[in-house]
């Protein structure tokens, strides 16, 4: 694969506007729901479709450009639709239609109020979402990643409780901390070297680092991305967030915002510095102990956990360094399993947060341990949890495992087996907090509330149990239904060509 | 009309002057043209403005020669980049603040109507002086028609404001005999009060005492006037007990004023080298500088009642322009400038905001608020939250874009404490007005959600317009921040600046 | 040393006299009595320019027979005196605006010691 070319195009200003464009059309409609949700669906729709339009030439190596403004000499807010971004955005807009029917079915089932301000930061979140994807440098990225913090916040506090509101604060906190390195970071970079284009392989020229500041930048960056990428001890705030309605835990704590932030890891690892300076400088051996430290520690810590969305969410910051892990081992199969993992994670958490709110729209249960018998009440639900949960022991069939396998095979690429033992391990932990929730759904006798009950609302039902299906599916055929490994497979050459 | 517009330097101080004076004769019979004389004067000085800056978008420096007496023996006005910048955003800010005015100079000021928008009209006369002129006791006689406008125009207000006029007057006159003083050693040693005549006869002259007591006195005096910390005492309860438009008015551009004199005397006249080499006031004034920005982050933390928060940010974000001008380069400098423009729109624009909240809830007091103001008055909190994420610093507002220069300045004179502390104070300035933002948006359940329809008391046409043309200002200026710096700010280039 | 501080009495005056103000505006609590350190300083500031501005020998600047206009050594130099004209007008302003600050606060509290007009405003609050 030769290198890529750009070709100027309106089609990624586009997609990051179209649910910008959305959101007064939103605000307009408060009075028609029904209104109000068909322009959700469609802006949802619409992005994904502008997206899509992108594939084709991102994969046969054209990537769309376009450049908005000048903000200093040699650095633009531009949008780049490279195989990485398509990648990220195709997943986070895809997800999105689903989430949006998934939303509906919650909000008017859980009777949530201010589902105007709901919708309309949702669709603001999903531009800044796919602004981040579609960065072409690194300020262009800073300036999403940000309105992307802002944009969340009223989603967190959305229920407006006393522990919601800590929720924010320490969700603010946390976030804007992180920007203001990122910012710093990207400076100083600036400084360093001059235009700020991502570039697949690193943009840094090698000779202008030296080994103080190698180590400053690093820490810089890593800081502002650390944070959404929930990397211990710069976590917290993801469990705290789960006080946030649950298509919101889903979608963004799931797959939009921590996503972007393991997506930032990626562009900082491999479209940054690029292997080449972190080998130099031994960078890497700070991120893979980090990595594999809040792999195992989020792990045990889920297992302690009762209240079913702070499982999840302890397991997603585990599942989250996977990503990273696979980032900072250096090889391309490692990188093409942390790639593939973006997308399989986030296929499989979003069916066991659906599953979660399913549960506390029907039958008013958020504790693991009142969970007993509901799976013979709500049978696709529960059976959509377990293929989720098979999926993410890396377990085949389901998709799970590939990424798994990847990633174990790129750490004994690299001659390390430490990582393996860690995924292995961790695989165990995953078996040992999900398979129990599986069990007593199942196995053991519910109590007399669950009677008369039966499913949960059909638009809530239908998107987990595609979401379940798209992991099965993506276990047989990783290319269904879009050419994702095709796409991981450019990426990986992309950054890694040329070494090992 | 090319006569006319030859003079338009001077015009803008001569316009506001004339009017001040006409202004109480107008009002003998009755106040009622007040608000609408002031406002078409200040519309008119904006025109003028505005033309001044088409003037030197090529780079042009215009000299004025009052009554055809050539300087240094007469006095000159000089519109160059830099004064025609300040200038136009004085008169701007100026212009929707007065627009703004409207009820809460009925409402607060009574019957004294008329000669308070004479005295603002003085006022503003002063300040256009300020910036315009080229002579240094010019400058001095300008500043203390301004200064003495605005002790009067913060003394009519509530009850404690005499107090604070009265502080604010004892240092402020000692801040401009200072000056005087520093003014007069510069004369006795060079022979000229000529700031274009200065720039060329320093250099030669070396590292004179004198010249560097002067250039220590006129800073100290300017630094008073300013708000540089630690000479800010009079600022917290000026602002705090003035009227709604005083404060508005005075907080975005009064220090400006005060930073733009600073500017010129130390990077223009005095010149990078000296303020490096001879005496390190460049060093002396960041450090101040960064003091100023924790101390005024923190302070406002504390606050309860907005105006006064406002006060003590104000503090905070004079220290930014201050560490700008101090660090001396390229990038610091584009940043302080840039923050000019940012600070005087976001600043007028919250007080606008809280003159907003004290008319319709009759009080401003931040514990008070909650979530009822969201609905009376949703376009305000709108144009709030705008202010508040220009204030912290998040794209794609203005405040994200000025921070972003300084931030580089400090990168680039590798001065890493204080890249630390306007990262902090970011952090600082998000606390306390997220606080704000949360009391005004989110009601924690368990209370009352209260009347299902509360009534829009959303304030008048006059005071929400200008708030929103301000609000809308920052995003713009975010947007378009390269186009700004590249056409305007890029022309103002002091002399050995990296 | 003595023909320094004979010779320059009129800068050791004008010393004396911006101390003395400024120490009076800072350390007095009577609002008035600042008002009048005000005054002394500026008054200090005015004899500075007009002490500098004298030459030996040489006389007030009225065009006068017998001394010719162009050598400027007979004359003192009449610059910082028209600057001190503006500037006494205006120190008079200033203290007259003083003043009407200070009528305005005793109208409302009826003191003119700082002391007591603090204690006045806290009881405000």
């Amino acid at each position: 694969m030769g290198t890529a070319v750009s070709y100027p195009s309106l089609v990624p200003l586009l997609a990051v506007l179209s649910s910008t464009a959305a959101i007064p059309l939103i605000l307009l409609s408060r009075r028609h729901p029904n209104l109000r949700e068909f322009w959700t669906i469609a802006a949802a729709v619409a992005k994904f479709c502008l997206i899509l339009s992108l594939l084709p030439g991102t994969l046969a190596g054209r990537n769309a450009v376009i450049r908005v403004l000048t903000v200093f000499p040699g650095v633009d807010i531009a949008l780049r639709a490279d195989p990485l971004g398509v990648l990220f955005a195709l997943i986070a807009s895809g997800l999105w239609i689903l989430t949006s029917f998934y939303s509906i079915g919650y909000v008017r089932g859980a009777r949530e109020h201010k589902q105007t301000r709901y919708f309309a930061s949702f669709a603001l979140c999903l531009s800044a979402t796919i602004g981040v994807a579609f960065a072409a440098n690194l300020l262009t990225f800073v300036l999403f990643y940000e309105i992307l913090t802002i944009a969340t916040y009223p989603l967190v506090v959305h229920k407006e409780t006393p522990v919601s509101i800590d929720a924010g604060r320490k969700y603010l906190v946390y976030t804007l901390s992180a920007g203001v390195f990122l910012i710093a970071g990207t400076l100083y970079t600036y400084h360093l070297c001059g235009p700020l284009d991502f570039t697949a392989g690193g943009l840094i020229p090698s000779g202008v680092l030296t080994a103080r500041s190698a180590l400053a930048l690093f820490a810089f960056l890593m800081l502002g991305v650390g944070v959404k990428a929930a990397i211990m001890p710069l976590h917290s705030w993801l469990p705290a967030a789960m006080a946030a309605p649950t298509p919101v835990s889903a979608l963004l704590h799931a797959v939009a915002v921590v996503k972007s932030g393991v997506f930032g890891v990626i562009r900082m690892v491999g479209f940054v510095f690029g292997p080449g300076i972190l080998r130099q400088f031994s960078l890497q051996q700070i991120l893979i102990p980090a990595a594999a430290i809040t792999i195992i520690a989020a792990s045990l810590i889920a297992l302690k956990q009762d209240n079913l969305k702070r499982r999840l969410a302890y397991s997603t910051v585990a599942h989250l360094s996977y990503i990273v892990l696979g980032a900072s081992l250096l090889t391309p199969r490692a990188l093409t399993g942390a790639l593939a993992h973006i997308l399989f994670h986030a296929t499989m958490k979003i069916t066991l947060f659906f599953a979660a709110g399913a549960i506390y729209v029907n039958l008013h249960k958020e504790n693991i341990s009142e969970m007993n018998g509901i799976g013979r009440t709500m049978p696709w639900t529960m059976g959509a949890f377990a293929v989720g949960a098979v999926g993410l022991a890396g377990i085949p069939p389901v998709n799970g495992f590939i990424s798994k396998w990847y990633l174990v095979w790129g750490s004994l690429d690299g001659g390390l087996w430490v990582p393996v033992a860690v995924l292995v391990l961790s695989g165990l932990l995953n078996v040992a907090y999900f398979f129990p929730i599986v069990y007593i759904a199942f196995f053991r006798k519910g109590g007399k509330e669950l009677d008369r009950k039966g499913e949960a609302p059909l638009t809530m039902v239908i998107p987990l149990v595609l979401t379940a299906l798209l992991s099965l599916i993506l276990g047989f055929y990783p290319d269904f239904p879009l050419a994702f490994f095709k796409l991981i497979d450019r990426i990986s050459t992309g950054v890694m060509g040329g070494l090992s | 009309m090319t006569e006319l517009s030859q003079h338009s330097p001077a015009l803008i101080p001569l316009l506001y002057l004339a009017m001040a004076i006409l202004l109480p004769i107008l009002s003998l019979k009755t106040d009622r043209v007040a608000y609408g004389y002031t406002l078409a004067g200040v519309f008119l000085a904006t025109v003028i403005a505005g033309f001044n800056v088409s003037r030197i978008l090529d780079g042009s420096v215009l000299h004025y020669h009052f009554g055809g007496w050539i300087p240094p023996l007469g006095i000159e006005y000089v519109l160059d980049p830099l004064s025609a910048f300040v200038t136009v955003v004085i008169n701007f800010i100026a212009l929707m603040v007065l627009w703004h005015s409207r009820f809460p100079v009925i409402l607060e000021i009574r019957e004294k109507k008329a000669p308070y928008y004479a005295i603002v009209l003085l006022m503003l006369c002063g300040f256009n002086g300020i910036v315009l002129t080229g002579d240094f006791f010019n400058l001095y006689v300008f500043l203390e028609i301004s200064s003495l406008s605005l002790y009067g125009l913060v003394a009519i207000g509530e009850k404690k404001s005499p107090v604070a006029a009265f502080r604010y007057l004892m240092m402020g006159a000692v801040a401009a005999s200072f000056y005087l003083l520093g003014v007069g050693f510069l004369y006795l040693e060079t022979g000229s009060l000529n700031m274009a005549d200065l720039t060329r006869i320093l250099p030669v002259l070396g590292e004179q005492p004198s010249v560097i007591v002067a250039l220590a006195l006129m800073v100290m005096g300017m630094g008073i006037k300013m708000a540089l910390f630690p000479l800010h005492g009079w600022l917290p309860d000026a602002y705090t007990y003035a009227p709604t438009t005083t404060s508005s008015l005075v907080a975005p551009t009064g220090t400006k004023v005060g930073a733009y004199v600073l500017l010129r005397i130390l990077l223009f006249v005095f010149g990078i080298k000296f303020i490096t080499q001879a005496v390190a006031i460049g060093r002396v004034i960041t450090w101040l500088a960064a003091l100023g920005i924790l101390y005024g982050s923190i302070m406002a933390m504390t606050q309860r009642e907005m105006k006064r928060m406002l006060a003590y940010s104000s503090i905070a974000q004079i220290g930014y322009i201050a560490l700008g001008i101090g660090l001396g380069n390229r990038w610091a400098l584009t940043g302080a400038l840039f923050h000019i423009l940012n600070h005087a729109f976001m600043k007028s624009l919250l007080f606008l905001v809280s003159g907003n909240l004290r008319l319709k809830l009759g009080h401003s007091t931040i514990p008070q608020l909650d979530h009822s103001v969201r609905k009376k008055m949703p376009w305000t909190c709108a144009a709030f939250t705008v202010g508040a994420l220009s204030m912290v610093g998040l794209p794609p507002t203005a405040g994200f874009f000025s921070k972003l220069y300084l931030v580089l300045g400090t990168i680039e004179s590798s001065d890493w404490a204080f890249l630390g502390v306007l990262l902090l104070s970011s952090l600082l300035n998000a606390v306390y007005f997220f606080r704000v933002l949360e009391k005004m948006y989110l009601r924690p359940r368990g209370k009352k959600p209260g009347s299902r329809d509360i009534q829009s008391r959303e304030a008048p046409a006059s005071m929400l317009v200008p708030t929103l043309v301000l609000a809308l200002g920052i995003l713009m200026i975010g947007i378009l921040n390269f186009f700004i710096v590249n056409r305007l700010l890029g022309l103002i280039r002091p002399e050995g600046l990296g | 040393m003595l023909e320094n501080l004979i010779g320059y009495y009129g800068y050791w005056f004008v010393i004396i006299l911006m101390v003395l103000g400024l120490s009076a505006m800072m350390t007095k609590k009577n609002l008035v009595k600042k008002i009048i350190g005000m005054s002394i300083l500026q008054s200090g500031i005015i004899f500075f320019f007009i002490v500098s501005a004298n030459k030996f020998n040489a006389t007030v600047p009225i065009q006068t027979e017998g001394l010719e206009v162009t050598r400027t050594a007979n004359y003192i130099n009449p610059l910082p005196h028209t600057l001190m004209l503006t500037a006494i007008v205006v120190g008079v302003a200033t203290t007259g605006v003083a003043f009407a600050l200070v009528m305005m606060i005793y109208k409302r509290y009826h003191t003119l010691e700082e002391d007591q007009l603090l204690q006045k405003m806290k009881e405000d609050d």
